[in-house]
């Protein structure tokens, strides 16, 4: 038996995997013998992760809610490293996404896949996508409820759900366990906070029609307290509400919180609600002896019977202690912390990882945390269950790796879709930005007082890096060819109890590529001369004081555009 | 002439879709009567013509049936469902999942129990999903190769979802048999 904290397939999940190989394996010959057309080729492909990207195909691996077993991160550093170019790509929904493999080869990696409970299952498409997660569920300290449970069987509902296979657009459900909401639930198509009752029943939030993209909206609370056992039935009928009415006649308006939207969220909620009272208390209402069977297949791992350690600052390298106090996270069992190794070293895409660096993670994981690993939305890993001696001989092999970045939660963890260097649809490129950024920003105790801040960057409209909960938000724009970059500021998802997920407000005109570090900069030092204290974060100060300051500083007074460039020149 | 597939296979088919349009059914000739329809025929007719002349569309020797297009409401067929043996619903692209919804709202909402058949853009890649929610015939398009279509309907072997053709989730069905077994 497995010792990580994850879910074990059964026969019938391990054949639904199989099958769903030999299925696509099938439609790929039909494809290849010019028997299936490229639209119908299309719809099918991308259900199974692949699409046809600006290079060459781009396979979407599913990381379910985000955990991974070193078996599984050795896997895909075969296989990236046998059908790729060596290298893997985290995403912000948690999977993970290879460039380069070939059309034809797609249907032996999933063969691969499923030898290791592993697919790319509705990673892409108009159903319901892989549903992410806290990637500290489980381990949090301040966690209400263990999501992972409900994660998976909220899985094995979507996977293949006839009704559901070709809805107006895709479909993206995110659960949080913790009123933390590292999940971003409120900008999800549905956003499931998990609760527990007065009298200690777990239940839902219910949130519907928030999400980025074009029109980023945060979501509406729909239900205040589900039951769990009616999660699949309501869920069930908001999606049936969608199936039916939610716009077909133009892509830009298909998702569902145009829906939502439209109809105003008390008449949505009202459908949904009318809905329900025939799926209620039907075949699909939950059972404790379900919720029980799918825990169960749920392995654990050995907690040992450890003291807190006081880990002294006097001895330690300086940078050992950035590390701890950026990288190390609380955990709710004494004696372990949870460690995020940054896949955010300047001079390296963002959630990139190599082959080698990947069975090197495998191997940390085995040495240090039973060997599992979580993916997070920002692009990094996770080491779920270390114990707290471990945390310096861990550090110095991290830092071996590359993965020891200390810089989670502050400036130069930046979220980056893979931008116009990799995809068909970005405007800009990304990759480029968040290097440069990370370049002006080299100065670790620079980065360290600037303290908490959320910077994303998405090369086009679709939002994929998540630009509108960034606290500085960059978006790529195409303006007659060229790439120019438009910057929000005051965004976020959210990692105060209880606080709503906010959008970004567009500070000014955009910028070139050049002019976006030193934009930066200048956003900082107004925030840097405003701040009460550094409790006080830079989106704290936004919201306190505005946008105009911001502005002012950027732009300066006469001619913003002019302005800049000598400023620029002038710092060159 | 689009094949049918029936049961999981192969079958003939009586019905005949009434085309033209509703408008043509509902135009006043010279005559100053409005065309007759064929008497022996199964006719299936768009809900907007069954709504004005179903009575004479019942009142023939031939059967009939309707065809709901993907923003129809099945609830405006409620009431008729016993009197016609055949739903059909129109998938206008095969990309459009409403006709989905349709059928199991027919099925688990209206409990019919007549034929439910899928027309228009029906492909071999998407008969199975049809199926099971709760689809029974499929009149193929016509490009579609039969005997492909029919093994599609054993791609996939397991459902995790209640649907029409599993009233129990998957996880009740567990259940139940460890219940036996035990």
């Amino acid at each position: 038996m497995p010792r990580v904290a994850m879910y074990q397939y059964d026969e019938i999940d391990q054949r639904a995997v199989d099958e769903r190989v030999a299925q696509f394996r099938d439609q790929t010959r039909r494809f290849l013998a010019g028997k299936l057309s490229e639209e119908e080729f299309r719809a099918l492909r991308l259900r199974n992760g692949l699409y046809i990207q600006r290079y060459a195909p781009m396979l979407r691996i599913a990381i379910p809610y985000g955990i991974l077993s070193s078996r599984q991160l050795r896997k895909l550093a075969h296989i990236a490293r046998t059908y790729d170019r060596g290298y893997g790509h985290f995403s912000t929904r948690q999977n993970l996404q290879l460039n380069w493999p070939r059309l034809e080869d797609v249907p032996e990696i999933l063969a691969e896949l499923a030898t290791v409970q592993m697919h790319a299952i509705q990673t892409s498409g108009n159903c319901v996508r892989n549903i992410t997660t806290d990637h500290f569920a489980g381990i949090a300290p301040d966690e209400v409820v263990d999501s992972l449970v409900w994660c998976e069987i909220l899985r094995q509902w979507s996977t293949f759900h006839p009704e559901f296979t070709y809805l107006p657009r895709k479909f993206k459900i995110a659960m949080s366990g913790s009123p933390a909401d590292r999940a971003a639930t409120g900008v999800h198509d549905i956003g499931l906070m998990a609760l527990r009752s007065d009298a200690g029943e777990i239940g839902f939030r219910v949130l519907v029609g928030g999400g980025l993209g074009r029109a980023p909206m945060v979501g509406h609370v729909i239900r205040e307290f589900l039951p769990w056992r009616h999660l699949l039935t309501y869920v069930e009928a908001i999606l049936r509400v969608y199936n039916r009415y939610g716009r077909r006649d133009n892509i830009h308006k298909a998702r569902i919180k145009v829906l939502v939207k439209e109809r105003g969220p008390e008449a949505f909620r009202e459908e949904v609600e009318a809905e329900w009272t025939h799926l209620e208390n039907g075949p699909a209402t939950l059972t404790q002896d379900e919720v029980q069977r799918v825990a169960s297949r749920f392995t654990h791992p050995q907690y040992e019977d450890l003291p807190n350690e006081q880990v002294e600052r006097a001895g330690h390298d300086p940078v050992f202690w950035s590390w701890l106090r950026r990288n190390v996270h609380p955990h709710r069992v004494p004696g372990y912390a949870a460690v995020t190794l940054s896949l955010k070293k300047t001079g390296v895409p963002p959630g990139d990882l190599t082959s080698d660096q990947m069975d090197a993670v495998a191997g940390l994981a085995d040495a240090y945390s039973f060997g599992e690993l979580r993916v997070t939305h920002e692009q990094n890993l996770v080491l779920g269950d270390v114990r707290q001696r471990d945390l310096h001989a861990l550090w110095v092999e991290a830092r071996r790796l590359g993965l020891a970045t200390p810089n989670i939660g502050l400036l130069t963890n930046i979220i980056a879709c893979p931008g116009g260097d990799f995809c068909s649809l970005a405007n800009a490129r990304s990759l480029p930005i968040a290097e440069a950024i990370q370049r002006r920003f080299e100065d670790l105790d620079y980065v360290f007082d600037i303290g908490e801040l959320d910077l994303n960057i998405s090369g086009c409209m679709n939002a994929c890096g998540h630009h509108h909960v960034g606290h500085i938000g960059i978006l790529g724009v195409d303006k007659n060819g060229e790439e120019w970059y438009q910057v929000e500021i005051g965004g976020s998802q959210t990692r105060v109890p209880g606080a709503p997920a906010a959008l970004g407000r567009v500070v000014g005109p955009s910028f070139s590529a050049e002019e976006v570090p030193g934009a930066i900069e200048r956003l900082i030092e107004v925030y840097l001369e405003q701040r009460d204290s550094d409790a006080e974060r830079f989106v704290d100060v936004v919201h306190r004081i505005g946008v105009a300051p911001f502005k002012e500083r950027v732009y300066g007074n006469a001619n913003p555009r002019r302005d800049n460039r000598e400023r620029q020149l002038a710092a060159a | 002439m689009a094949t049918l597939i029936r049961g999981e296979t192969i079958a003939n088919d009586s019905w005949l879709l009434l085309e033209g349009g509703v408008a043509r059914w509902l135009a006043v000739g010279e005559d100053g009567f409005v065309p007759d329809f064929p008497y022996q025929a199964d006719l299936i007719a768009p809900l907007a013509l069954f709504q004005v002349r179903g009575f004479e569309l019942l009142h023939r020797f031939g059967r009939t049936g309707i065809v709901l297009e993907p923003h129809e409401d099945p609830a405006a067929i409620a009431s008729a469902l016993e009197l016609v043996p055949l739903v059909a619903v129109r998938f206008p692209k095969f990309g459009d999942g409403r006709g989905y919804s349709i059928a199991r709202l027919l099925r688990e909402r209206y409990g019919y129990r007549g034929e439910v058949r899928a027309v228009g853009d029906v492909l071999r890649d998407q008969v199975l999903f049809m199926k099971r929610s709760g689809f029974d015939s499929f009149s193929l398009r016509d490009d579609q190769d039969p005997d492909e279509a029919l093994a599609a309907f054993r791609e996939l072997s397991e459902e995790y979802q209640a649907s029409s053709t599993q009233p129990q989730p998957l996880f009740r069905r567990r259940q139940a048999q460890e219940a036996r077994a035990g």
